[in-house]
């Protein structure tokens, strides 16, 4: 009987040693899977119980946790918190968190696994937990000068380092303020929230990674351009048949120019003409001879059809698939079906900027643990190369003769070169255009890289356009960070 | 066949009776009984601290009605130590201490999820449990005292049978049985609470399941043909096997309770296998079950949507799934994922998150509160608990001592292993109470009765120092 009994005895075991398997794998090898789960609210509650870190712009915290007499312990403070909310977002006691306190909430509230000796340093030495501090890489400079500069407008600007990748301004507007949404009143959170989403502005929305998506319009020319130098056929000095209008083959459709009228007075005009001018239907011509497949392979490489983790997650530019020839000659020049974000233009002139590589774009510079040790670097990485260095050096003196001489002339500063396309998307048949510039500064050696979006026309429906309203506003901004 | 096994409490072995006056002076120091002194005043210890670490946690203040209240179960363990002390000197020192603090332990989380769900009082499945400990530590007690011999349950054999079968039909009388969750297998006891009758059940299965295989052994180990290697029983030897059967998948059919069915089976292979170190019993019934199972899993909705449950709980549908999806699992998972290696401290998880914390999930909740170095050392109590029975099995004098330890032990085992198992996907998840810990009355009378056993086998072998030793 002894030796039967010995048998159970070690199935027994075996079946706690099943038990201390499962157990083990659940809450140690699968833990920081468990937690990632956008399914799992204790990642959030947990997040409550710990003094969050802050926010750091330049040392000045843009989001700081204070203590407060209640259960939730601690209260978000947004100290401005308007100008910084595209990059905060806000942790709301019952809802889901949004940018920075949402993307790296594992930092912020020492839940992450590279935290946890320091966990348990902080329990044996009888301190409370608290979170990582992280450094954003917004220059307060930028961020004020984007938001002063965009004034009452619907829209984003986004300032981008072209070397790194890092995101110096990004501001959205309309916005809101997140202490609002962050109160232990969670009714009147709730309230605000609900008012926050029905309102036909849609304050809620970031504009410069996502949003309601706009056609990017001419400054889509770039990506068409760069394709063009790209492919060996075509210089700057190709020339294109110089019609007063398109009629686009199989189509009744019609593509003129805007202001109508032929692009400059000559039987042809070359493509660095057309790129200065913003003329549609040479780019027209030029999308129907390369191809949808060319132009979304160059789009694709600079980053089109995919979104960047900034590290908050940003919606992707869509260049469409499988276009026809009449619908290849819209998409052109930005128009059809292409969408893009004012962070992808940012990244698409930053990339011409940087000699052709493209960064991903960065909004964090690092992480540090509460005893100060730095726990991630965020180190500026590459995205990949887009176009040759020397098509980047050639499309830079494109896009400088635009603002020199062309139709980005509004964005000039003395004694600065400033490269830079604007564009004026249609929407809707009677919808206010999209109004749009892309560009850097200086151009002999890139500092800043800029990309403005207005909405709605800046007000004037279809009387506004991209030299009129955007260019102002990036020239304003560029000033400020220029004369730092 | 061994003589001890007949039942007979013969006059040689007085282990109560009045010694001769001059003698009575004379006593033994109670070494065993003194070790037991010492580690439950641990135990409590360790169970107010448990209690005043929730309520520090959750409250942020001391409040001293439960904390007595807590007390007066401690009163309790010590009077049945005290009992011991005088009709079972020689027993198991560690079983009594290692019930009493997963008890607490087990008061301490649902007193926890009490708090955080705002009841109080009689409504608080925390003072319940502890009204239900004490019932349950008297139901030891007279466990004790009533059962001076283990070899008297020999004679109850076929009555215990009866009895366990009685239990298992009682919540499918109409008017007495009552559903939760799905499961029909609880009683209604006026307002004052439901009874799992199914729990008792297994202690009368046990002493049954003993009783009949120390009879019967002969014939259901010796004959038979041999099979690939293995001597496979006469078909008209296979009546108790097809009759446990047919009990399980009953259970599985009309109480819709697969973790019962699992448990009185398991249960019971494991004491056939013992009775007569026969493997071909052990391939037979797994076979059976595994087909019985598949088939109810094809058949039964409620069991396939847990086997679905358990292969994918994470994806939308499960999750979505209502009622019967893995919403459960799932969040129990997150809970003991949150509690990462040493637990978020007592009264500063969120367990209430998860549905019935304090019963099935139990262990989920002290998961996530203690951590995974919590689990660990209520995992190590339970294997000693375990281990003690196994003891009893090994050193025991007769066979139906050594089965009865044996057969207890398992329960205990096989019990943890299928509800600890179903919360942590080792297998699919069934509805079974986490013994001593979750909250539930007939689930504590019954682990303390099946304590009370231990201690009184274990003081019978201590009490027989074997003299054959048998292969």
């Amino acid at each position: 009987m002894n030796r039967e009994l010995k048998r159970v005895s070690i199935v027994a075991l075996l079946m706690f040693t099943a038990l201390f398997v499962s157990t083990t794998i659940i809450q140690y090898f699968a833990a920081d899977s468990l937690a990632a789960d956008p399914r799992n609210s204790r990642t959030l509650y947990a997040s409550y119980s710990v003094e969050r870190g802050p926010i750091l712009v330049d040392g000045t915290p843009v989001a700081f946790s204070q203590a407060s007499d209640d259960d939730y312990k601690f209260l978000r403070v947004y100290p401005n918190g308007p100008l910084y909310a595209a990059v905060t977002g806000y942790i709301p006691v019952n809802g889901e968190a949004t940018g920075l306190e949402s993307s790296l909430n594992d930092y912020l509230s020492g839940q992450d696994s590279s935290q946890f000796f320091d966990k348990i340093n902080r329990l044996i030495s009888g301190q409370d937990p608290m979170g990582a501090s992280v450094d954003v890489a917004i220059d307060p400079v930028a961020q004020q000068a984007a938001w002063d500069a965009l004034g009452d407008d619907t829209g984003a600007v986004i300032v981008t380092e072209p070397a790194t990748g890092r995101i110096l301004a990004m501001v959205t507007k309309p916005t809101f303020d997140p202490n609002t949404l962050v109160s232990h009143d969670t009714d009147q959170v709730e309230a605000t929230y609900e008012g926050l989403l029905a309102d036909p502005s849609d304050p809620l929305f970031n504009r410069a990674t996502g949003g309601d998506m706009n056609p990017p319009g001419s400054v889509f020319k770039l990506v068409v351009t760069a394709a063009a130098l790209e492919s060996g056929r075509y210089t700057p000095e190709s020339t294109f048949p110089n019609p007063g209008q398109l009629t686009l083959p199989g189509t009744d459709s019609i593509v003129i120019n805007s202001g109508g009228g032929t692009c400059g007075s000559g039987a042809t005009v070359t493509l660095a003409d057309a790129l200065r001018l913003s003329c549609n239907i040479p780019f027209a011509e030029l999308g129907m001879e390369l191809g949808d497949d060319a132009i979304r392979e160059q789009a694709e490489k600079f980053g089109f059809n995919q979104a960047f983790d900034i590290p908050t997650p940003t919606e992707e530019s869509v260049y469409p698939r499988g276009l026809d020839e009449p619908q290849t000659a819209l998409s052109a020049f930005g128009q059809y079906t292409v969408r893009a974000t004012p962070l992808q233009m940012a990244v698409v002139s930053a990339a011409i900027a940087n000699g052709g590589i493209v960064m991903n774009p960065n909004l964090v510079d690092g992480v540090t643990a509460p005893d100060f040790t730095p726990l991630e670097g965020f180190k500026p990485t590459e995205f990949g190369r887009a176009i040759s260095e020397s098509t980047a050096k050639t499309m830079t003196e494109m896009m400088t003769n635009g603002v020199e001489s062309g139709a980005a002339s509004n964005a000039r500063i003395d004694g600065v070169s400033v490269a830079g396309k604007t564009g004026t998307a249609e929407n809707g048949e009677d919808d206010p255009y999209t109004l749009w510039f892309t560009g850097f500064a200086p151009a002999d050696n890139p500092q800043y890289a800029i990309t403005v979006l207005v909405e709605d026309g800046g007000g004037l429906g279809q009387e506004g356009y991209g030299n009129l309203i955007a260019a102002p506003i990036a020239k304003q901004v560029l000033e400020a960070v220029l004369n730092k | 066949m061994s003589d001890a096994a007949t039942g007979r409490v013969t006059a040689t072995q007085p282990p109560t009776a009045t010694p001769p006056d001059g003698i009575r002076r004379i006593r033994m120091p109670q070494r065993l009984r003194n070790l037991e002194f010492w580690l439950l005043l641990v135990a409590c210890v360790i169970n107010a601290g448990a209690i005043v670490l929730v309520q520090l946690g959750a409250l942020g203040h001391i409040d001293t009605q439960l904390v007595l209240l807590g007390a007066g179960l401690s009163v309790l363990v010590f009077a049945l130590h005290i009992v011991m002390r005088f009709v079972a000197r020689d027993a198991d020192p560690f079983l009594l201490p290692i019930a009493t603090v997963l008890n607490g332990l087990g008061i301490a989380e649902i007193y926890r999820i009490d708090i955080a769900f705002g009841d109080s009082g009689w409504e608080s499945a925390s003072v319940r449990q502890i009204a239900w400990s004490g019932i349950a530590i008297i139901a030891a007690i007279a466990t004790i005292l009533l059962i001076r011999n283990h070899r008297v349950l020999f004679r109850y054999t076929y009555l215990s049978g009866l009895v366990a079968i009685v239990l298992l039909l009682l919540p499918l009388v109409p008017g007495l049985g009552e559903e939760i969750n799905g499961a029909r297998v609880w009683i209604s006891i006026g307002s004052f609470a439901s009874f799992q009758p199914g729990e008792i059940a297994k202690i009368a299965l046990a002493v049954f399941f003993a009783g009949y295989l120390v009879r019967n052994r002969d014939s259901l180990s010796m004959v038979g043909t041999k099979f690939l290697g293995m001597r496979f029983p006469r078909a008209r030897d296979l009546g108790p096997l097809l009759i446990v059967w047919a009990l399980s998948m009953a259970v599985i059919v009309f109480q819709r309770d697969l973790g019962t069915a699992l448990l009185y089976f398991g249960l019971f292979l494991v004491m056939l296998y013992v009775a007569t170190s026969r493997l071909s019993w052990v391939v037979l019934g797994l076979s059976l079950f595994l087909a019985g199972a598949l088939i109810a899993s094809q058949t039964l909705d409620y069991v396939h949507a847990r086997f679905q449950n358990w292969l994918e709980p994470f994806s939308d549908g499960r999750y979505d799934a209502d009622p019967g999806g893995s919403y459960q699992l799932v969040q129990g998972l997150f809970g003991l994922a949150n509690g990462g290696l040493i637990g978020t401290g007592l009264g500063r998880g969120s367990p209430d998150i998860t549905p019935v914390p304090q019963s099935d999930y139990i262990i989920a909740s002290l998961g996530e509160e203690l951590g995974l170095a919590g689990l660990f050392a209520i995992f190590a109590l339970y294997v000693l608990l375990v281990a003690r029975g196994f003891r009893i099995g090994f050193a025991g004098q007769d066979d139906f001592g050594k089965l009865l330890g044996v057969g207890l032990a398992f329960v205990v085992a096989l019990q943890v292993f299928i509800v600890v198992g179903g919360v942590t996907r080792v297998i699919p998840l069934t509805g079974l109470t986490t013994p001593f810990l979750a909250a539930g009355g007939s689930s504590l009378v019954a682990n303390w009765i099946i304590v009370a056993l231990l201690l009184r086998l274990s003081d019978t072998v201590r009490n027989h120092p074997r003299l054959v030793i048998d292969g």
